[in-house]
């Protein structure tokens, strides 16, 4: 049971997002319940979903109504949005989910790591029996699956990791590149921080007014640099990330070739997102020196969206088949369940949060 | 009951190198990510194969086998995998396994379907004289180093290409990065011109004291390959020949020099024994 960004507008996930605190009281709560026997909550900023076992459906309305206690909000808003699935179905749901099906980014990767978050905290709070542990293992390498055998993560589908990833196959590494941050538009801040979580050597800032570059400098812990300066010291960067607000040009196929010719062997890489552009067209006729735009970069990431999405069908068809063997090994398991589990869990949650 | 000879051991090494040509460009059609591991034990498995059918082929030549021209593909091939395997498990650079495979196979199939190249087998060329054949073993080497530079400088106009036309999909989303491919080439440029100079000056003590037994055109040949490959490296260190134009004209001298092979292992004509290499005045 969940709810998630498909049926959940941003304004109500916020209040559906269990904080730290709420969630351990959530837990605490969710042991008290009798026939809830397995327990595992996924909290994203996208998702709230419960994977659980129990007994009847009884148990799932008491799950509901504590988190509803818990968050505020009252039973019968969640009822509209929540989403409820049992048996084979809840086990595509998860597989989809893990596989970056579900996401608000189709394919993104960071989904995987959560799922196994979630699932290594049940772990610890030892919530989980044999039948979650056996259908988050498998969904784990089921997910895998579908990840390595569709194009389902294939790409880029964001501007700033578009312009990151054309920087690899540009200096295939990161750590000696050196990036230039021209300009302080919101897009490029983005662009900066993509490069500057994938390890770039070093960050400077050059905004039109240097208050502004200071800031943005502080903020990423890089240089500033005076912007009359940039024309004079272009070379010393192998990144140039523009997003300034002028209305002309402000990298000129004259200063990009001086720059040039003072690192002949060094490719320069200009990210221009600003709209007029930031360098002039005549740029990307200069050898070595690689030039995209915000038309580009769009285009690329597209082409990636559209290339993940036509592979959505062959991914829910691997899910599918993946599940249905999850199902099938574990049906007779869950028949026993109520019979065989141990330990208790309610018992083992109240003595891991004591 | 197969012969094991030398060919047979060269045929294995071909069929692995064509294996690694059929799985590289299914993989490059399929637009999906070669398996890099694979695709080196391929190569890995095709060059102990060729190694032990060139040794082979040494024993019974009794020297290093570069005297007919089926022996010169085989050897070049041979050096150019020789590198990959080092290069390629240095840098892991994706495709190259791909690109040498496709470089030994045609070398080696080519030279082991063309039964005129392999009609004469030429015994103790080299007379007993070790610097001599080192001197032939190391040019070639060199050759094969280029041909490895050709294939890199491939990789760099394909890369270039894609970055400049925005077309980064398909098989172009394997290709290495633009500046790992300078890198190496410009390591083998280096070594192939070093390698080649070596060659030259331990030749040039050989034909210093027998000027009459080599051809001045071979000469001439090998001087102008070493010449070109030198002036092309002095022009990149000074950054006057870089990127696109550099990567063409590796090509280009690679082409020119794999023309000249036949003029540069021509036979003298006459070899002075080991002995009289080395007390000659």
């Amino acid at each position: 049971m969940g709810a998630n960004h498909h049926t959940t507008p941003l304004e109500l996930r916020e209040k559906l997002a269990l904080t730290a605190e709420k969630l351990a009281l959530f837990q605490q709560s969710a042991a008290q319940i009798d026939d809830l026997k397995e327990l595992a909550v996924l909290n994203t900023c996208n998702r709230v979903e419960f994977y659980g076992v129990a007994g009847s459906l009884q148990t799932v309305d008491r799950l509901q109504a504590e988190f509803c206690r818990l968050s505020g909000m009252p039973e019968s808003n969640f009822a509209e949005i929540k989403k409820v699935a049992g048996g084979k179905e809840a086990i595509v749901h998860l597989l989809s989910v893990a596989s970056g099906l579900e996401s608000q980014m189709l394919g993104e990767n960071e989904i995987f790591g959560q799922v196994k978050d979630a699932y290594e905290a049940a772990l610890k709070r030892k919530s989980v029996g044999p039948v979650l542990n056996r259908v988050f293992q498998k969904a784990f390498q089921g997910a895998k699956h579908v990840r390595t055998n569709t194009a389902v993560n294939a790409g880029q589908v964001s501007i700033a990791n578009v312009a990151v990833e054309l920087a690899l196959s540009i200096f295939g590494d990161l750590r000696t590149t050196r990036v230039l941050l021209l300009g302080a538009g919101d897009i490029g801040e983005k662009t900066a921080k993509a490069f500057q979580s994938r390890g770039a050597g070093s960050l400077t800032v050059a905004s039109r007014t240097l208050t502004r570059a200071m800031e943005l400098a502080t903020e990423f812990g890089a240089v500033a640099l005076p912007f009359e300066q940039v024309p004079l010291r272009l070379h010393e960067f192998d990144v140039v990330v523009c997003s300034t607000a002028a209305p002309h040009a402000v990298v000129s196929q004259t200063a990009a070739e001086a720059a040039l010719r003072r690192r002949p062997s060094q490719p320069l890489f200009f990210i221009d997102l600003a709209l007029p552009r930031d360098v002039e067209p005549e740029v990307a006729g200069l050898e070595n020196a690689f030039v995209y735009n915000l038309d580009d970069l769009a285009k690329i990431a597209e082409k990636a969206r559209v290339a993940r999405a036509a592979e959505v069908s062959k991914a829910k068809q691997i899910v599918d088949e993946k599940a249905q063997s999850i199902w099938q090994q574990i049906s007779s398991h869950v028949g026993s369940t109520h019979r065989v589990v141990t330990p208790n869990p309610a018992q083992d949650l109240s003595q891991s949060t004591t | 009951m197969p012969n094991f000879n030398d060919r047979f051991w060269l045929w294995c090494a071909g069929a692995c190198y064509l294996t690694g040509l059929v799985l590289g460009t299914v993989a490059v059609l399929r637009e999906r990510k070669q398996s890099r591991g694979l695709m080196y034990l391929i190569v890995v498995a095709g060059y102990l194969f060729q190694t032990t059918g060139l040794y082979l082929r040494g024993l019974e030549v009794k020297g290093c086998p570069i005297g007919n021209q089926f022996e010169i593909f085989q050897f070049t091939g041979w050096s150019a995998t020789t590198l990959y395997l080092v290069i390629g498990a240095t840098f892991r650079l994706s495709l190259l396994g791909y690109f040498t495979s496709m470089l030994s196979a045609a070398l080696s199939l080519v030279s082991l379907s063309m039964p005129a190249w392999d009609v004469s087998r030429r015994v103790n060329i080299f007379g007993g004289n070790a610097w001599i054949e080192f001197h032939a073993a190391l040019a070639l080497f060199s050759y094969g180093v280029f041909a490895l530079l050709a294939l890199t400088s491939i990789l760099f106009l394909l890369r270039h290409f894609s970055l400049k036309n925005k077309r980064l999909d398909g098989a172009f989303a394997f290709l290495p990065p633009i500046v790992d491919l300078d890198h190496i080439s410009f390591r083998l440029h280096v070594a192939g011109v070093l390698l080649l100079a070596a060659s030259l000056c331990v030749g040039a003590l050989w034909w210093l004291r027998a000027v009459e037994t080599v051809h001045s055109l071979k000469i001439v040949v090998t001087a102008a390959v070493w010449m070109a490959y030198a002036v092309a490296l002095g022009l990149r260190l000074r950054g006057v020949l870089l990127a696109k134009r550099l990567a063409w004209v590796c090509v280009a001298l690679f082409v020119a020099a794999l023309l000249s092979l036949s003029t540069v292992s021509s036979r003298s004509s006459e070899l002075p024994t080991s002995h009289a290499f080395l007390s000659s005045p």
